[in-house]
Order: structure tokens, then sequence, then C-alpha cells
């Protein structure tokens, strides 16, 4: 498997009227062809700009890439022309979006909006841009395909609205497919249709994905390698086995320590909770991002150096951690001292 | 194992006090035509009949597709909508008949916090009118005492008193839902429905909030209707739990047995369809997928409720009329024909 994509120290502000937003500080990870990458994180961390960043899709001004470069298939799409990036975007990258009613257009019926890219990307005339349109339908599941291509996307309920936003993302062979959010606003039922049909097709059409959420159990049946975002930068990321078998970020591991599981007994006692709330993006993080809210692990170098992200001496490769502390140490040693205090 | 647990609580919570008692519950939103006069051409049946006891001290959860009238049932309940039919009593005391000073009076001891910390707090007032306006409108202690009693509600939320002075916009999505508890909590309830009231946060705050709603449930002796549709924080926190579907409660029981044996085949799939942080776990997991969306309320289906997406539906599941929902074992309670 080759590389695909390279992304190497993205910085991405915005300058606003409040201050300065520190929205991404520096991410740089490949990814490979054919893979799916799910990025977890709350809510700005960075996991969105990043990816709108990368294709050209920030609002400028206030926004401003600062460094970077976005290496895709040997070419840096930051340097594209707005003509180019566009033929990349819906062509070689496709994106979907949370919330498909504001990616799709209101007043244009399913079908015109599935045969644009056809006929721009592919060359089609209309009638073989509709086969297809009424095939890719039919592909996502959507019954009654080529009578839907009539209808407007307030016909469509939620999950078939984005069955319509995967069918146009799909519609020109992408090599890759980005999805931020895609199925944050639907319902469980809904949600594992969709990522049934996600995983299907990402398999026939060999595909790499970037699939963002917030969900840990989402990106644990998703995908094969997860990233841990926060304060804009990368924390843990791995092969998905060895970060959630034996996590080395704090902020990983009270991630998972917060969560309760619909497979598990419930009325187990107090949930544990991570202290304190999500860093404030106006101000320039120094050090370790998490620390403030790490009373367990963190050592003093943490309030003042960045560590940098490294691979884990102990771990499979490609697991990586941006941290100074050796948590599962650290851990072993909590755990020696709980015994002997005697609970 | 588990289900003898499960039994053996349902067996005390038989002996323990019902708080809440709702019966036939009907809430439907007339459906209307016409520009000059308007007719009404259909209904919403949002709530649909329901029957259900809340114990007092307990926690019980309400799940299901959005739009399958969690919230409508929540605000029925508690008298913010007028039902359409049916009974409520609260406390021993019929609410559905009551009017003016007397429901307030006893809206004084039900309380609902809101999903959206964002939406559901005036941005103009100060956090310490916010919390007090309880206060204020039942005309309880003076205005010194008021102010007393707001800081000491702000510390048992967990917030610094300090901020009494300060404005929503000040806040995160977790201190503002801490805000929104807090004046809940101001004139004492005894009850209190949470409608979505962790959906808005952040992952890494849910915890917190859960945490503290659990430790004021012990403190204070409150009974919770949770409604969510996090499945796992149900399963933590709820002692019982009640699915519905296209306005109706499809399942009903002590949250362990419903999750490990749940009987209705909607249950089924959608316990089936909550992804597990556990990577070994999902890669040879098990998932009903069930076909397309929930049918309109304003035109359900005939017979079964549920027969246009049932995986396991049968002819007769098209001609009878809707299921019963039938106690099936102690407390167990299920709307399905194929299992009563
Ligand atoms: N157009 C903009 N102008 C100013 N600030 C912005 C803009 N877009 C994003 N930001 C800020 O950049 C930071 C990162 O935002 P981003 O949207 O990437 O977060 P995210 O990780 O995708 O979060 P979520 O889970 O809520 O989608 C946040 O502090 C956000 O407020
Ligand atoms: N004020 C209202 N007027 C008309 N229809 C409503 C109103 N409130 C809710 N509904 C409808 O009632 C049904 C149940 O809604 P709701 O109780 O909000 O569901 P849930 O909370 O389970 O998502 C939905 O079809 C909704 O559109
Ligand atoms: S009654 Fe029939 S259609 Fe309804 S849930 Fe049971 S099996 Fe399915
Ligand atoms: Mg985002
Ligand atoms: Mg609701």
């Amino acid at each position: 498997m080759g590389v695909l994509l390279e992304v190497k120290d993205l910085v991405t502000r915005f300058y606003t009227q409040e201050g300065i937003v520190y929205a991404v500080n520096g991410v740089s990870y490949t990814l490979n062809e054919g893979e799916t990458l799910g990025i977890v994180g709350e809510s700005g961390s960075g996991k969105s700009v990043h990816a709108l960043s990368m294709l050209g899709l920030i609002p400028m001004p206030p926004g401003k890439i600062e460094n970077g470069e976005v290496i895709f298939q040997g070419r840096d799409l930051l340097k594209l022309s707005k003509d180019e990036m566009r033929l990349v975007r819906g062509a070689e990258i496709a994106m979907i979006f949370q919330d498909p009613m504001t990616s799709l257009n209101p007043v244009l019926t399913i079908g015109t909006q599935l045969t644009e890219g056809l006929k721009l990307h592919l060359g089609m005339n209309q009638a073989q841009a509709e086969r297809r349109a009424a095939e890719l339908l039919d592909m996502v599941g959507i019954p009654d395909a080529r009578k839907r291509l009539n209808n407007y996307p307030h016909q469509f309920s939620g999950g078939m609205r984005q069955r319509v936003m995967i069918a146009i993302g799909l519609s020109c062979n992408p090599k890759l497919l980005i999805a931020d959010e895609p199925t944050t606003a639907l319902d469980v039922t809904i949600q594992a249709q969709i990522l049934e049909l996600v995983k299907r097709l990402r398999d026939e059409l060999k595909m790499a994905m970037i699939w963002i959420t917030h969900d840990l159990g989402v990106v644990a049946g998703i995908a094969d390698t997860i990233q841990v975002m926060y304060a804009g930068q990368i924390m843990e990321r791995g092969p998905i086995k060895a970060v959630f078998e034996s996590p080395r970020s704090a902020y990983t591991l009270g991630l998972l320590n917060s969560l309760p599981r619909v497979d598990a007994e419930g009325g187990g006692g107090r949930l544990t909770q991570i202290e304190g709330s999500p860093p404030d993006m106006r101000i320039k993080p120094v050090g370790d991002p998490f620390a403030p809210r790490n009373p367990l692990y963190r050592t003093e170098r943490c309030f003042t150096e960045t560590p940098p992200l490294h691979q884990v001496a102990d771990s499979v490769p490609g697991h990586m951690v941006a941290a100074w502390y050796d948590l599962p140490a650290l851990r072993k040693q909590h755990e020696m001292e709980k015994m002997k205090h005697g609970n | 194992m588990e289900i003898k647990t499960a039994t053996s609580t349902q067996e005390t919570s038989q002996q323990r006090e019902v708080i809440l008692r709702v019966r036939g519950l009907k809430k439907y939103f007339p459906i209307t035509s016409g520009i000059i006069v308007q007719r009404q051409v259909g209904a919403v049946k949002a709530v649909d009949s329901v029957d259900f006891d809340v114990y007092k001290g307990e926690t019980l959860g309400l799940v299901g597709e959005s739009g399958c009238g969690k919230s409508t049932t929540g605000r029925t309940v508690l008298q913010l909508y007028r039902p359409t039919a049916g009974s409520v009593q609260f406390e021993g005391e019929e609410l559905t008949t009551l009017r003016g000073d007397e429901l307030r009076r006893i809206r004084r001891r039900m309380q609902i916090i809101f999903q959206d910390p964002f939406a559901s707090l005036n941005p103009r007032m100060t956090v310490g009118n916010i919390v007090s306006e309880p206060l204020v409108i039942h005309n309880v202690m003076n205005k010194k005492e008021r102010k007393e009693y707001v800081e000491e509600l702000l510390v048992k939320v967990g917030l610094n008193p300090f901020y009494i002075n300060r404005y929503p916009h000040e806040f995160s999505g977790g201190q503002r839902q801490r805000i929104g508890i807090a004046r809940a909590l101001a004139l004492n309830p005894s009850f209190i429905v949470a409608d979505e009231p962790i959906s808005a946060l952040d992952v890494s705050i849910q915890a917190q909030v859960v945490n503290l709603l659990e430790d004021l449930q012990k403190e204070l002796n409150l009974t919770y209707l949770f409604i969510a549709h996090d499945l796992s924080m149900v399963r933590h926190i709820c002692d019982r739990v009640a699915v519905m579907y296209l306005g109706k409660i499809v399942e009903l029981g002590p949250t362990n047995l419903v999750y490990d044996n749940p009987l209705h085949p909607y249950t089924q799939s959608l316990l089936s369809a909550v992804p597990v942080p556990d990577p070994s776990v999902e890669e040879t997991r098990q998932r009903i997928i069930l076909r397309g969306d929930v049918p309109s309320p304003a035109n359900p289906p005939k017979g079964c409720n549920f027969n246009t997406r049932c995986p396991v539906a049968m002819d007769y599941c098209y001609h009878e009329p809707d299921p019963e929902l039938v106690e099936i074992e102690p407390g167990h309670f299920v709307a399905c024909h194929r299992v009563t």
C-alpha cells in the first residue's frame, strides 16, 4: 500500500475581532491508500478546520493557513489554484458533512445535483449521466431510484439525504472520502444503516477514508487507525486496537474511562470524569494542552514544553503519542500504591 | 444471575411508592389547512395512549428515535402541554383537571431540564436572576435570603458562587447546563424531567453532568424521568427504561433486564445499532439493520405500528390491531404479538 496523503505541519488560524483563534497547531500525519482513519476529539479541537484547510474550504479572511503542506498523490494541495482545487474535490477527494441539507441545493432536483459532477468530471452526456445517477441512488439503497431523481432534497428524510450525499461523493470514484460527522445528527438505527453502507462501498471501491466523529464507538467499528485531537493538535494516533487496548495519552484514557457501555451492566457507581473544561482556543497553547486537566499524570515539563508526537517505544509501529509521561508505567505505579494503602 | 438481580430490584420497587402514575395519556397536535378559515384535516399522534408509573427515588429512562414522542410525553406529564386524553397523577393528585393557581402550586414540585444549554437560558439575565426567577415567580423568600440561597445552589451544582452576576454567554456548555440544573432545583422539587440533558455537551463534560445528576438525586431524594437517545448512558443512569416508537411504549422494564434480554424486535435492533467503544467487540458484533425510516405519526401504519420495519413481522401483524403492552415477567412489559 502506497502513501496517498501526507499532511505536514499544518497550522491554521482565524483572525477575528475577539482575537486570534489557534484552530490547528501543527498537524502532521500520513494516510495510506485504502486506509480508514478515524479522527476523534471534542468540539473545537480542530477536526473540521484541519479537513477544510486541506481542501481549500476555509473562509479567508478570517481564516489563514499559516504553514504546512498537504501532499496528495505527489501534489501539494495548498499550492493549487481555485480551479485546480475544484477538480480535485468532487473527483479525487469527496467530502460529506454533518448536515446534508446545507450541502445539498434546495432548489435543484437530486438528479440535477448528481448528474452535474458526472458531466463535469467524467465527461458524460445527459443520458449517460442520468443512467449512472439512478445506479448510484440504487447503490446507496434508495428505492425507486429512477423516480426519485426528480425529487427535491426536502422530500427526503435526513438519512436519505445523507445517502444522496454519499452517492454524490462517490459518483466519480474518489481515491479518498472525507466524512465530517456524517451520522451525528441521525438516529442510531439510521447511523447503523449508513455505516454498513459506507463500509461495503469502501471495500468495493478500495478507497481511503477520513472519518471525523466524537463517537469512539463509531471509530472502533470503522477505522483502521485512530487519531485523537485536542486543542488543534494530535495527542495520540495508531492502529485502532493498540490505542484502545493500551492508550498512551491521558486524554485518550480519560475519554475511554468516562464512557458507559451498552453491553455492560449499568448502575456501577460514578463515571470516571475528566475534570475542567475544554481549552479556550483564543489562547496560544503552551506545553501539553491537556496538562491543566491531567492532575494524575502530568509533570512540570508538561506546562512549559510541547511534547512532540513520537513513536511509542513499547508498542506496535505507528502507535504515536505526544506526551512527556509514560502512561502505563505511571498507571502501574498508582495501582501498586493503592494496593499498599489497602484498597 | 443478572436476571435474579433485576427481578429483585423489581420486587423492591413494587413495594415502593409510586410518585407519578400515567394512564392512557394522549397528545395529538392538530394539522390544519385553509388560509382564512383553519380547518383541522388530521392529527399528529405525538403521544398515543401511554401507561407507566414512576417510583419515588428512581430514574426512569425514556428512549427511542427522534420524533417518537419522548419530549411530548415529558411536557404533557408536566402539563406544559395539556393532554388530549388520559390521566396523570402526581403524588396522588390528578393534574389534568387542575387549573391556574392549583397547577402552579403543584408545578413547584416538578421541574424540567432542557437539552440545549445555549437556547434555554435567557442571555440578558444574570446567573443569579436566572436561578432565582422561579423563587420570585412563586414569591418565596426575601431578596437577601434569595441571594444566599442561590449561592448555595450554585455551590451544590459545582459552580463558583462568585459567578452570580455573570451572563450565560460567559460560560461553557457544561457550566450552562449546571445553571439550568440549579434553576430546576430552586423550588426544591421532588420530580425532574431531564430532556436530553447531556446531548449537546462534549464527551468529556457528559460524565461530569451525569455524575452531578446522580449525586443530587441521592442527596435530595429526587425522582427523574430521563429522556435520552444515548442508550449507553441510559443503561448507566436508569433503574428502569421505557422504549417508545411512534407515540407508544413498546417495551418497559428494569434496565439490565431489557438490555440483556430485549424482547421487542424494535428494542433488539435499537440496542444492536449502538456502537461499542471497543474494536474487538465491534469486529464480531451482529447488527440488526432496520430498513427505512420511522413512518409519520400523522399517518401510522395499519396493524402493528412497527410492521413497516419489523424484521420478523408475520402476516397477522398487518391485520390485527396494534399490540397492547403486556407484562411478560414481573415488571417487564412488551407490546408485540409474537411475544405475547
Ligand atoms: N470561520 C471561523 N471563524 C473563527 N473561528 C473559527 C471558524 N471556524 C472554526 N473556528 C474555530 O476554530 C476552532 C476549531 O474548530 P473546528 O470546527 O475545527 O472544531 P471541530 O473539532 O470540528 O469541532 P466540532 O466537534 O464541534 O465539529 C474552534 O475554536 C472554532 O471556534
Ligand atoms: N408543538 C408541536 N406541534 C405539532 N407537532 C409537534 C409539536 N411538538 C412535537 N410535535 C410532533 O410530535 C412528534 C413527537 O415529537 P417529540 O415529542 O418532540 O419527539 P422526540 O422528543 O421523541 O424526538 C413529532 O412528529 C413532532 O414533529
Ligand atoms: S407485532 Fe409483529 S410487526 Fe409488530 S413488532 Fe411484533 S412481530 Fe413485529
Ligand atoms: Mg467539526
Ligand atoms: Mg425531544
